[in-house]
């Protein structure tokens, strides 16, 4: 899956980085503790948080993510966007709470 | 010139989590006890038993510098201290109004405003405990804004610190200082948390319980145990400093 198709089929507002579009998806992790995310999360993940802290552009980086997803409505702070738009790198907003949109990320073979 | 012992991270009974036995009074009293001659009081996201310890502390000959430690919406604790309880009360003012939510007292414990003569004045029915909706770009700025020392809270725990929670300490934040807990010795500190070495150190007690009041502390040389002079130890300025060696992880006698 790349993540163009992540945005469609889940509905999902680009609101930055849409040069990185045509990314792959190899994974998905959880987390709002970036101390956490840098530990664990599997390389060129699609990565689901809260945070909304620029410091997430670098961990995306760091781990090779293929996109960040902001759920449960929450936005990213100006500087994160201008970030992820410096280095290519997709995030989305849902509204759909964390729990709820990695079940069906895992239901399509998002894992 | 001579060293000063402080504790700037002490809790009151007002904090949900701080012991009934932690009065501003009987901080105060421990404090004299255990040598300490500078406290800053920092309860979560509220400064409104500062001014009862400020006075206990006048009776005493204890400097207390009035301090929050404010929770941003990262859920990153940042210590906030200043000169005079105005300026407190102008910090205390902007994190009200961004705080949501009321305390549950059987959930998270009561929330007790007391005067210097362990009187009870009233319970705080603000939700102190929770995250403030200010980022934490917000929140340096305005702490640094009223002039206040702006000091990452207990950045060696796994939870509300600013490395477990944003990964790392992002460059452009203007930091005063950052402070370890009493569980990592700053020496330790210094090798296993990057980024630190730009910053200056401190380490305290973040009691909650008044046997912990001055477990840990930082040593400064000063002219006179004063904010400004505080201020100078941590810039490193006109020969004050932060006494690293005596403050490693050393009890108070």
């Amino acid at each position: 899956m790349q993540t163009s198709d992540l945005a469609t089929q889940f509905n999902l507002t680009v609101v930055a980085g849409k040069k990185g579009l045509d990314r792959t998806v190899a994974g998905g992790h959880c987390g709002d503790l970036l101390s956490e995310v840098i530990a664990n999360a599997p390389i060129g993940s699609v990565w689901l948080t809260i945070q909304a802290h620029q410091n997430i552009v670098a961990v995306a980086i760091l781990k090779e993510m293929a996109a960040i997803i902001l759920t449960g409505g929450n936005v990213p702070d100006a500087e994160t966007l201008a970030k992820a738009d410096e280095e290519g790198l997709p995030i989305m907003l849902s509204d759909q709470r964390m729990y709820d949109l990695a079940g069906q990320l895992y239901a399509v073979g998002v894992v | 010139m001579k060293l000063y012992r402080a504790d700037m991270h002490i809790h009151t009974c007002l904090s949900p989590c701080g012991d009934w036995g932690m009065s501003p009074r009987a901080i105060v009293d421990k404090s004299r006890q255990k040598g300490l001659d500078i406290i800053a009081i920092c309860d979560h996201n509220t400064a409104e038993n500062t001014g009862a310890a400020i006075r206990a502390g006048q009776k005493c000959g204890l400097t207390v510098l009035p301090g929050m430690e404010i929770c941003t919406k990262e859920e990153v604790h940042v210590l906030a201290i200043f000169e005079t309880p105005d300026r407190a009360v102008m910090m205390q003012s902007f994190v009200y109004a961004h705080l949501p939510g009321k305390n549950s007292p059987d959930v998270w414990g009561e929330q007790i405003v007391a005067d210097e003569n362990d009187e009870v004045i009233t319970e705080n029915s603000r939700f102190l405990i929770g995250a403030t909706t200010l980022s934490i770009y917000e929140l340096v700025n305005k702490i640094n804004d009223l002039d206040g020392l702006c000091i990452a809270a207990h950045i060696d725990r796994s939870a509300f610190g600013i490395v477990s929670n944003l990964g790392f300490i992002p460059e452009d934040l203007q930091f005063t200082a950052l402070e370890v807990s009493w569980r990592m010795p700053l020496s330790e500190a210094a090798v296993s948390i990057p980024g630190i070495s730009n910053f200056p150190c401190i380490t305290s007690s973040d009691a909650h319980y008044i046997e912990d009041v001055g477990k840990v502390w930082t040593g400064f040389m000063l002219e006179a145990p004063t904010f400004d002079e505080i201020r100078m130890a941590l810039a490193g300025r006109l020969g004050r400093r932060i006494v690293q060696k005596e403050t490693i992880g050393k009890e108070v006698r």
